[in-house]
């Protein structure tokens, strides 16, 4: 049997649910225990959890106290979070089309020029990059992406904007995100997707999971309409390979 | 079928019911009623499961018409005015409005949101169980948004049951229950304390998403980033200006500020019904009382059915008339059912 790992720590979150903390900052090894803890309780569930909500470096799970207490529960987490995340075999992989720069990218300019660089290159390490869904929050459908170019890392707007677009694609610090539905943000926007990560009345509703991997490629603005249009119906426009 | 007609509504005024659960994971927003025991209260009058769907009424005044039939209807929550055409209606009871009759609600008096639970409950379309509004999600049914004059409910006829009043547990007082975390540890005990010996008020500028405090800024011993975790009704987060955000019902599911406290469930709908430049105190708990509360309080919304009492019946709550006394209120002794309305100093 393979040695087991440090346990996390298990923060209250009042009295109906518990924070399971791997790591404080954003660490891909963190991420890959939480998603392993969260597909460990999925497949064998324990009485009394109603809802686990994946983060980069923890694991929120919500409880009823009716059925286990804080303490009960605690002991039947951390066996399974101290065993070391199974090696990840099959991901699901996303290649999202982006309208890069103009009216659906309004920071690549300036993104660039703050790079000491052309919007092209920018394009081109952001398109490159190989990304994993660490987690989706905030808004639906709302995926938060690590894997972001190390030369892409810089410190979110001084003052965030109020409405942001839809389907906006976006970089803030280490991160690069996915949005789907209008909101405010601080991040830098680079572009938008046609593709809508949430969609009320579309089997799947949410399409990116956390665990995901995506990769990005740019379209110009008039395939960006018509794969809008094509999605506004319904159509899910991202393609999947599975890797 | 009978409907029920918006005849007038103030804003902050929605269809709310125990709220969307399951897809937080996908960053789905909860939402659901803000006081879960009044919302349990005024279905239970009306026969409806506890968290069947309701309207819940904001601050302001609010009125309801009775079209193509008759509709029953029960009010519980912040204690306001009822009248149907002049003749009083209480709070926590139930009444049948005939074809064509209206139910007018005044401002509320203390607290901020009454429940209008409607016999059979608020038919429409549910997303992930739930009909709650979620109007930044465009989420709720019948309207994904807040209600406005016009809208219209399409209702089960009213059964014609005799009309129930219900006696409510008497009421907590007291500070606001906290259990300390996730991240106090973002803070020292100097500023621990000062969250918890300070007295707050709500800020105007709230809603269902949160609840901002004013009082004492509260410092962070590293700064006010944390990579983004989960949060929960309740959780109470501390902002760069160091004013602390209680999270309700329309939160975010994630959040990057790290969480001082989390309101315990017995208290997060008490809290929602303080209203705005109301002082109060908040006071840390162990888990194990935070967890017994918790069980009492699900117990209690439970057992709600054997609090129901015919409405014609009047026993007098001694109790409840000795502490609306003490608390400078003028009550009817013989309306123990409705001492909590008459909140007139």
């Amino acid at each position: 049997m393979a040695a087991t790992l440090p346990p996390p720590r298990l923060l209250p979150s009042g009295d109906s649910a518990v924070t399971v903390e791997f790591s404080r900052t954003i660490d891909d090894d963190a991420n890959q225990r939480v998603l392993a803890l969260d597909k460990a309780l999925a497949a064998s569930p324990i009485e009394g959890i109603t809802e686990t909500v994946p983060t980069y470096r923890s694991l929120l799970v919500h409880y009823d106290p009716g059925k286990i207490g804080f303490d009960a529960l605690g002991d039947k987490l951390i066996p399974i979070a101290i065993q070391p995340p199974p090696p990840v075999t099959k991901a699901r992989r996303w290649r999202i089309p982006v309208a890069y720069g103009g009216e659906h990218g309004i920071d690549l300019e300036d993104v660039a020029k703050a790079l000491n660089t052309t919007p092209d290159d920018i394009v081109a390490r952001h398109a490159g990059g190989d990304y994993k869904v660490a987690m989706i929050g905030f808004t639906p459908g709302w995926s938060y992406l690590s894997g972001l170019d190390k030369s892409l890392h810089m410190s979110r707007r001084q003052s965030p904007r109020l409405l942001t677009p839809a389907g906006t694609i976006s970089i803030g610090g280490v991160q690069a995100g996915i949005q789907c539905l209008a909101a405010p943000s601080g991040w830098h926007l680079l572009g938008r997707t046609p593709v809508r990560t949430y969609q009320l009345h579309r089997n799947p509703t949410f399409l990116t999971e956390p665990g995901d991997r995506v990769t990005f490629f740019a379209i110009d603005h008039k395939t960006f309409d018509e794969m809008d249009r094509a999605a506004e119906a319904g159509e899910i426009v991202a393609e999947q390979v599975n890797a | 079928m009978s409907r029920l007609v918006v005849a007038s509504i103030g804003p902050a005024s929605s269809v709310q019911d125990g709220g969307r659960h399951g897809a937080q994971r996908y960053g789905l927003t909860v939402s659901g009623a803000m006081d879960r025991l009044s919302l349990a209260a005024a279905n239970t009058l009306v026969g409806n499961e506890p968290f069947a769907a309701a309207v819940e009424i904001g601050p302001f005044g609010a009125a309801f018409t009775a079209r193509d039939g008759a509709v029953r209807v029960a009010i519980s929550g912040a204690p306001r005015n009822a009248d149907i055409a002049g003749s009083p209606v209480a709070t926590d009871t139930s009444v049948t409005l005939k074809d064509g009759e209206t139910l007018t609600l005044g401002f509320a008096r203390g607290g901020a949101f009454t429940y209008l639970a409607i016999e059979g409950a608020i038919k429409g379309e549910m997303v992930f169980g739930s009909l709650a509004v979620n109007a930044r999600a465009g989420l709720g049914s019948p309207y994904p948004r807040p209600l406005q004059a016009g809208d219209e409910f399409s209702v089960d006829a009213a059964s014609g049951a005799p009309e129930l009043r219900i006696e409510l547990p008497k009421p907590v007082s007291g500070p606001i229950r906290v259990v300390l975390g996730p991240q106090d540890d973002e803070f020292d005990d100097a500023n621990k304390a000062l969250f918890l010996d300070s007295e707050w008020k709500i800020s105007a500028t709230s809603d269902r998403m949160g609840y901002r405090l004013e009082g004492p800024a509260i410092k962070h011993l590293h700064g006010h980033n944390i990579v983004s975790d989960g949060t929960v009704n309740g959780s109470i987060q501390v902002p760069g200006n160091g004013a602390p955000i209680a999270l309700m019902m329309d939160r975010g599911t994630s959040g990057g500020y790290p969480k001082i406290a989390t309101i315990i469930t017995a208290d997060v709908g008490r809290l929602a019904q303080t209203s705005a430049g109301t002082a109060f105190r908040f006071k840390a708990v162990s888990m194990a009382e935070a967890q017994d509360e918790a069980r009492k309080f699900a117990q209690a919304i439970k057992t709600l059915p054997d609090r129901l009492r015919a409405s014609d019946t009047v026993e007098l709550n001694i109790e409840a008339l000795s502490d609306a006394n003490v608390a400078g209120y003028a009550v009817s002794a013989v309306d123990a059912g409705t001492w909590q309305v008459t909140a007139e100093p």
